[in-house]
């Protein structure tokens, strides 16, 4: 069979540089998952309404299902993987752990990916302001009050 | 004969919050689900469904997408071999192979919008979507048959011709009506004489949808050897393996699943719909892995949603307050084959209350939508959302504290349930006074100040809670932490509290056992994770396993000291002689000497456990409601519940709280909206409005522990029964709000206008 076309991008993902040969059509989520390999970024709806795939870019909250792999050139990524460091978790997944805010984890990443986004520009939002930020990110197990609490640990220990 | 208990009520372990021990994967990304499978040489395969809610399959071509560039193989129902016929009972459950392999393929008609027609094995996923489009399906459309009211008509357009339905004993062929049984007890007619208030009531459901956030998924190999090895995001990996070889007519020993992580199923994944047919392309492909993700309108369009459809309620009672009689009628849909929750709805719906006369009739009923599943307390929420309604009805119209009439009527050990059933130890009445006892329930509904109407909803609600099958090793390390392998999938912390109950024996923390999950080859059977079983069954394997451990260190200990078995004691993570006290040695210090005692030590369990403890559940649901645009916003919400003992609160919380946002979903927004042309019309999540975090209050919780004997700990299953009230309380509450009830659901804004309006 012919190749398909491909297109070039040269992105950064979790502070690394990364180079591709992407799809034209290929979504920033499949991109994300079965070209960098980086599956903690999570599959739930492919349209933009779950909140699953979100990840940050360039310190925007997105859902990557709803971008192409090829619009992220000269962008910077930032996925679940790439929120703990050398030194440990980050405070919110230290917190999502304690407040026993997962059940089954599937939306965790995505949770966590977009509470990040809230908190690095609002370090004490309020419980109103939390739940109005995370709408975009669909739980189905928690009833989100774990997951509320333990954002707002995390606010109050900032 | 059942073992009981006479459960303490303090513990070192259980009871405490220790961190998940998968909890570090699943916060960093690392953990493993189903669509997250990576094999060498995976290949992906996407499903052709049907554009029809009800049609005949006049042909099926093929031969385009086999010969497109990438494509590998195509899969039809004529793939499959020749099913068995009938019911089979896999000892897990009642199957019909011949209807499920119809069902993950459909042979001869497509029985609802979405059924799957064909399969396409194809280099990468988008390869395999656009081959899905070179099949050619010729359909000869049928009318669709939408709800019971047309299933049940005189004139029905019949779904399966080949059915034939139970009715109360008598077969009927050219029926919709599946079956038809009855629950009878005491004099009704006398019953409905002596009460001095009779209500009667007609809800109709819609179906709704579990919503786990993971689509359904598979990855399969069938190789040279003719063995399966399959990766499926599953509440149950030997229900995998039992109905792929049950499907693909090969032994159970010739399929091996591996469990993956599971992102949510609420029941909805006890089902297969995709390993075996990832399976026959696999075998196609010369044993390629095949890999399947189910996009999310097919998760709406073709899994297992939670039956919709009608139920009758007539209740009556005496001016004293006691219910003489009761009559119902439950009308469920299965989808399009036989299978719903009626009979679980039939045994819930009196659950909370002593009726001395009753009926109940069940139907279950087949339309041209996805064939139902289980979902979080299969039947009783429905049913929760009739009977709650006429008892609030009841008490409004006689002035009546609604706690009050509850506490007057409740079943307690030795009440016959309504299919006859009687009642261990249970803890309704505990709950119902945890409730009234409440800060919630004592504290007024505040006034609203901005033009909306508030009310306030109470309603109960019953599962019966299950046991069967579980099995768990332990493996003593020479740190002396001990590997705990168990069969149960974990679906939300079950991990976690299995392991807590094994610490707790073996006076080890929560930490130092580290529970797995391996293959269906490596560990005894063990059920599905559903009917809430998982923490009580599994968690009294791992109990009877770390005592047979500690039996086993308890003679090594013996070989130690020159000393009989029998005078070695266990007690606070220590071993000692009860003849000398200076004979003492920890469990760590025990573990580092089991290699010169006899070598290494583990210990299994499998238990089968035939009764479990009920759990019972009380919401207090606060709301208010804008008049101008009939929406409904929860403001405060408070769920009681009998949990037996919560091994981990934080997650039995949890389970809770889930279970009251899904409820209030259920109640308020959620429905499979059917088109006349029988599609769902809003089969995605914009349009099918799950709660986000924006619709809900924070979710209090009040654990009741009323310890259940059948278990060392007093465990009960606690996450099922929590679906059941949030409807009626709910529907209850909006009833006070605007002085109207809303007997059909959801009780979306436009019909709470419409009810304003009248």
């Amino acid at each position: 069979m012919d190749l398909p076309e491909r297109v070039h991008v040269r992105t950064t993902i979790n502070g690394q540089a990364q180079e591709f040969l992407v799809p034209p059509y290929m979504s920033l989520l499949d991109t994300i998952r079965e070209i960098a390999g980086l599956t903690g970024t999570k599959e739930g709806c492919l349209d933009g309404n779950c909140g699953a795939c979100t990840v940050d870019i360039d310190g925007r909250i997105v859902d990557s299902c709803l971008v192409l792999g090829a619009e992220v050139d000269g962008q910077s990524i930032t996925t679940v993987e790439g929120l703990a460091t050398k030194d440990g978790l980050h405070p919110l997944q230290q917190a999502f752990l304690e407040e026993a805010a997962l059940q089954c984890g599937i939306c965790t990443p995505g949770f966590l990916v977009a509470s990040k986004g809230l908190l690095d520009n609002e370090p004490n939002p309020t419980e109103g302001r939390i739940r109005h930020w995370l709408a975009g990110n669909l739980c189905r197990c928690t009833g989100y009050d774990k997951i509320v609490r333990a954002v707002q640990k995390v606010a109050a220990s900032s | 004969m059942v073992q009981t208990f006479d459960p303490k009520s303090d513990y070192k372990v259980v009871g405490t919050r220790p961190i998940r021990h998968d909890g570090l994967d699943k916060v960093t990304g690392r953990a493993i689900y189903g669509g997250d499978v990576k094999l060498p040489g995976l290949i992906w395969a996407e499903v052709l469904r049907s554009p029809h809610a009800h049609a005949r399959i006049k042909s099926i071509d093929t031969s385009e997408a086999e010969k497109a560039p990438g494509v590998f193989a195509v899969a039809t129902n004529a793939d499959f071999p020749e099913p068995r016929s009938g019911e089979i009972d896999t000892g897990e459950d009642v199957v019909n192979f011949e209807r499920d392999t119809k069902n993950i393929l459909a042979k001869d008609k497509v029985l609802y919008k979405g059924h799957a027609v064909a399969a396409v094995a194809a280099i990468d996923r988008n390869t395999a979507l656009e081959a899905t489009k070179l099949i050619k399906v010729e359909y000869e459309p049928l009318p669709p048959v939408r709800n019971v009211d047309e299933a049940m008509a005189d004139n029905a357009t019949i779904l399966l011709e080949d059915l034939v339905g139970d009715h109360l004993g008598e077969d009927v062929p050219h029926t919709n009506i599946a079956r038809q049984f009855r629950h009878e007890f005491g004099d009704l007619d006398r019953g409905f004489a002596e009460a001095d208030l009779v209500i009667e009531k007609t809800f109709t459901l819609q179906m709704v949808h579990q919503g786990y956030i993971e689509p359904h998924n598979a990855t399969a190999i069938w190789d040279e050897s003719g063995h399966v090895t399959a990766w499926s995001s599953t509440q149950g990996m030997f229900a995998v393996r039992d109905q792929t070889a049950g499907m693909l007519r090969i032994p159970e020993s010739q399929v091996t699943v591996h469990p993956v992580e599971i992102g949510g199923g609420f029941g909805g994944k006890t089902k297969v719909y995709l390993a075996p047919v990832a399976a026959i392309l696999s075998k196609k492909s010369n044993g390629r892995p095949v890999k399947m993700i189910m996009d999310r309108n097919a998760v709406f369009e073709a899994s297992g949603p939670a039956p919709g459809g009608k139920i009758i309620v007539k209740m009556g009672v005496t001016n004293d307050g006691k219910i003489t009689a009761c009559a119902s009628d439950l009308m469920y849909e299965a989808g399009a084959f036989p299978g719903s929750a009626v009979g679980a709805g039939a045994i819930c719906i009196y659950g909370c209350y002593n009726i001395p006369n009753s009926r109940i009739d069940g139907f279950d009923i087949v339309v041209n939508k996805p064939k139902s599943a289980a979902y979080r307390a299969p039947g009783s929420p429905q049913a929760a959302f009739a009977i709650e309604q006429v008892v609030d009805e009841i008490c409004d119209q006689k002035g009546w504290d609604k706690i009050q009439f509850r506490l007057d009527n409740a079943s307690q050990e030795g009440t016959r349930r309504g299919d006859g059933v009687m009642f261990g130890k249970i803890g309704l009445i505990e709950t119902l006074e945890a409730t009234r006892d409440s800060d919630h329930w004592k504290s007024p509904l505040e006034p609203s100040t901005n033009g909306k109407l508030r009310g306030r909803g109470i309603a109960s609600g019953y599962w019966m809670n299950g046991g069967n099958k579980s099995t768990v090793d332990l493996m003593l390390q020479d740190d002396g932490t001990v590997v705990m392998n168990e069969g149960s999938a974990d679906i939300g912390g079950t991990r976690a509290s299995i392991a807590m109950q094994a610490a707790e024996v073996l006076g080890l923390p929560a930490e130092d056992v580290h529970p797995f999950i391996p293959s269906t080859d490596s560990i005894g059977f063990t059920a599905t994770t559903g009917g809430s079983r998982t923490t009580y069954a599994t968690g009294y394997a791992a109990w009877e396993a770390a005592n047979k451990l500690i039996a086993e260190m308890s003679n090594r200990a013996a070989v130690l000291w020159g000393i009989d078995a029998s005078g070695v004691e266990f007690d606070a993570g220590k071993f000692s002689s009860s003849a000398d006290p200076e004979l003492s040695i920890s469990f760590k210090d025990l573990a580092a000497r089991i290699g010169d005692t006899g070598g290494p030590l583990s210990s299994t369990a499998s238990v089968n456990l035939a009764a479990a403890g009920a759990g019972y559940a009380v919401n207090i649901c606060d709301l208010e409601i804008d008049p101008e645009t009939g929406k409904t916003d929860v403001i405060r919400y408070t769920a009681v519940q009998d949990v037996g003992k919560a091994v981990h609160p934080s997650y039995v919380e949890g389970q809770i709280q889930g279970g009251a946002a899904q409820g209030l979903g259920w109640a308020l927004n959620e429905e499979y909206f059917i088109s006349d042309d029988g599609s769902m019309a809003n089969h995605t999540f914009l349009d099918y409005r799950m709660p986000t975090s924006l619709d809900l209050p924070m979710i209090e919780c009040i654990l009741v522990e009323v310890a259940n004997p059948l278990h060392p700990f007093g465990v009960r299953g606690v996450g099922e029964v929590p679906l059941a009230p949030p409807l009626p309380a709910a529907a209850n509450a909006v009833k006070d709000a605007i002085g109207k009830r809303m007997l059909d659901l959801p009780i979306k804004p436009g019909r709470i206008l419409e009810a304003l309006a009248e």
